[in-house]
């Protein structure tokens, strides 16, 4: 208790998110137009809130857990300083069962759905439902929620809710707009899509269109389906006569599972979990040039969004 | 653009004997990561060693002079030195890393840094990523086909492999000099290169390769603010000799041929298999 009740501090001192903040509707503060200022320049990328009305620009983002093991949220939490930057200059926390004292899903801008939903509890058919109400964009944190993940070998049997056995990724059930692969996602990728839906929903158009450049792969691989395994670097890469062997896809996975063999991946695919990490990695899943040519200057951005 | 957004390009060689004496071409990317490894700008390189089989690539991380020495020299194989992208910051413990690849390595490595999927803490260790221009690439196999098969040469006897001049060179330890024209190569290269729309690495820090100048010099490309940075001190202290690259022949010309030809003849495979492959099928197009 005692971390957690430190943590909600530390997150929320300044902003009692679990106080009355939650029955303001999201967006009626009216948003600002962001300075406009070009990609690339160090200078205030992101306009600063104002002091009086310091939550005028943000976003509101919830956190709904589903069956997931917490470590989607924790390496959001990882962004350490960096999250607190999120929290202070671009969005709310208006929803995390783990940190903040909210029962009932709100209306949000940014719906991050950890886990997979187990559909023998009808409070989690529920809530994904009621998620996908209140959410204008329903982003899947992470393998399970994306694509079942280390769900998909479940069989039921556990105490103490034996019954427990049928988990589908949330896309089974409501329609998802963004995917963040990958067990866990990584904190760098999280604050990135973070950082790319506040530019998208606040920013000015030329910071809306590159956040829509930015966001239109993962918004593709939601599109794409709720499968994933190994495999796919085989039937999507090789077997396309797309691999050139750079080894992406065996650094991406978090349990080894695949080797480089004479310039191939080579994957044990009794070890896959099936997070869809290594074909998202993969720069021949997708490869936008215009978004990737400007590496510099969208690095650079995000560096300078970062800042305290 | 084939060639890229870059700041300057110069003709260039290594200031140093011994990193001549084995290096490819001018000895950029040894003398660079050497160079940087003195000055602490990286903490060691992830590079195409060499494995126990002759002339095939392991990547490797060096963190010595000694270890970036044994990585001279261009083996025309598959090396997956991205593989070790994460690793070289875990169990190597690199906070600063150098990295040297082909153009669709660099495009790995960027789309790794703006989309770190499954490379954590990785984006921002990146210190200096060097690129080699690259025409294609072959699986090792493809390597063995071509040398002892065509060229009627063991592998273990070669001294040096090189392609150009249109032709595919195999140097003996011996003495002996072996050619193959490019025909014979093509339809071992492996599929993936025929996609491939960057010949100079334009995602590199800093890119070099042997085309456009002289033998024993390359053709640099410096083009991010920190491959700048980078090249400047590493002129201050001495490290490269250089000549203006309007100064050499053939220069930028050929370069942009090269690379306008590259370009165009994989565009136009990539159009094919939207509409060449099947009839109402496509495979599938990775550039979105
Ligand atoms: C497959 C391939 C195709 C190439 N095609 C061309 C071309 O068409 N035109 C052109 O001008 N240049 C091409 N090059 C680049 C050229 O052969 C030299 O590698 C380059 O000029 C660097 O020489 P150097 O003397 O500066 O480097 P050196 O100091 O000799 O160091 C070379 C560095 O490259 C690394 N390396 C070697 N093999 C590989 C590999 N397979 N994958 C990744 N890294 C590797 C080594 O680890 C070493 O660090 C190609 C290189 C490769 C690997
Ligand atoms: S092979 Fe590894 S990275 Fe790919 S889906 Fe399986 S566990 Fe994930
Ligand atoms: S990440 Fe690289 S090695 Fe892996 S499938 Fe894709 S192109 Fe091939
Ligand atoms: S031709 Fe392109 S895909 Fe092939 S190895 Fe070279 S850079 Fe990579």
């Amino acid at each position: 208790m005692g971390i957690l009740e430190s943590l909600k501090t530390l997150l929320f001192g300044k902003h009692d998110v679990g106080g009355g903040k939650q029955d303001e509707k999201p967006g009626s503060a009216k948003a600002e137009k962001p300075a406009d200022v070009s990609i690339g320049k160090k200078a205030s990328i992101i306009k600063e809130p104002k002091e009086e009305k310091p939550v005028a620009d943000k976003i509101t983002v919830g956190h709904v857990h589903m069956s997931g093991c917490t470590g989607c949220l924790v390496s959001f939490a990882d962004n350490y300083e960096g999250l607190l930057t999120i929290l202070d200059k671009y969005a709310d926390l208006v929803y995390c069962l783990t940190l903040a004292d909210v029962r009932h899903i709100p209306e949000m801008d940014v719906a991050l759905v950890e886990g997979s939903v187990c559909i023998s509890d009808h409070l989690s058919v529920e809530e994904i439902i009621e998620t996908r109400k209140n959410a204008k964009i329903v982003v899947a944190l992470g393998g399970c929620a994306c694509y079942g993940n280390i769900t998909r070998f479940c069989r039921g049997g556990q105490q103490n809710q034996p019954q427990h056995e049928s988990y589908l990724p949330i896309g089974d059930l409501i329609d998802v707009d963004v995917y963040i692969p990958g067990c866990a996602p990584t904190p760098q990728q999280i604050r990135n899509v973070c950082v790319m839906a506040y530019l998208l929903l606040k920013g000015n158009d030329e910071q809306k269109a590159l956040a829509g450049a930015y966001l239109t792969p993962l918004m593709n691989l939601a599109k794409a389906g709720t499968q994933a395994c190994g495999c796919d670097i085989m039937t999507q890469g090789i077997n396309q006569g797309l691999c050139m062997g750079c080894g992406s896809c065996a650094a991406a996975c978090p349990v080894r599972a695949i080797t480089m063999q004479y310039g191939k991946p080579q994957i044990e695919r009794d070890m896959c979990i099936k997070c869809g990490a290594c074909y998202a990695q993969c720069p021949r899943s997708f490869f936008s040039f215009d978004v990737v040519n400007q590496y510099e200057g969208i690095m650079e951005a995000i560096d300078a969004a970062m800042e305290p | 653009m084939v060639l890229g957004n870059y700041k300057q390009a110069i003709a260039a060689r290594s200031t140093d004997p011994e990193i001549l004496r084995k290096s490819q071409d001018g000895g950029i990317v040894t003398q660079l990561f050497a160079y940087a490894l003195d000055a602490g700008i990286i903490d060691g390189a992830i590079v195409a060693g060499q494995s126990e089989e002759p002339f095939k690539p392991e990547p490797m991380v060096a963190t010595t002079r000694e270890e970036l020495l044994a990585a001279r020299g261009t083996r025309y194989a598959i090396s997956p030195n991205m593989s070790l992208i994460k690793e070289v910051t875990r169990s190597y413990g690199l906070d600063k890393v150098g990295v040297v690849g082909t153009p669709c390595q660099m495009q790995a490595l960027r789309k790794g840094q703006l989309y770190p999927i499954g490379l954590r803490d990785v984006a921002d260790k990146i210190a200096l990523a060097v690129g080699i221009f690259c025409m294609e690439n072959f699986p090792y196999q493809g390597i063995l086909q071509l040398v002892e098969d065509h060229g009627a040469t063991a592998l273990e006897n070669v001294s040096k492999l090189d392609i150009g001049k249109g032709k595919f060179w195999i140097y003996t330890e011996r003495g002996a000099t072996v050619q193959l024209p490019l025909k014979v190569t093509h339809k071992y290269e492996q599929p993936g290169c025929h996609v491939c729309l960057d010949y100079v690495a334009n995602l590199a820090d800093i890119s070099t390769g042997s085309v456009g100048t002289p033998d024993g010099w390359s053709t640099v490309f410096v083009r991010s603010g920190k491959g700048d940075d980078i090249w400047a001190k590493a002129i201050a202290a001495g490290a490269f000799e250089t000549k203006p690259i309007d100064s050499v022949k053939p220069g930028l010309e050929l370069v942009t041929k090269l690379a306008n030809d590259k370009v165009t003849k994989n565009q136009k495979y990539l159009e094919s298999r939207a509409t060449e492959y099947g009839v109402g099928k496509a495979l599938r197009n990775p550039y979105i």
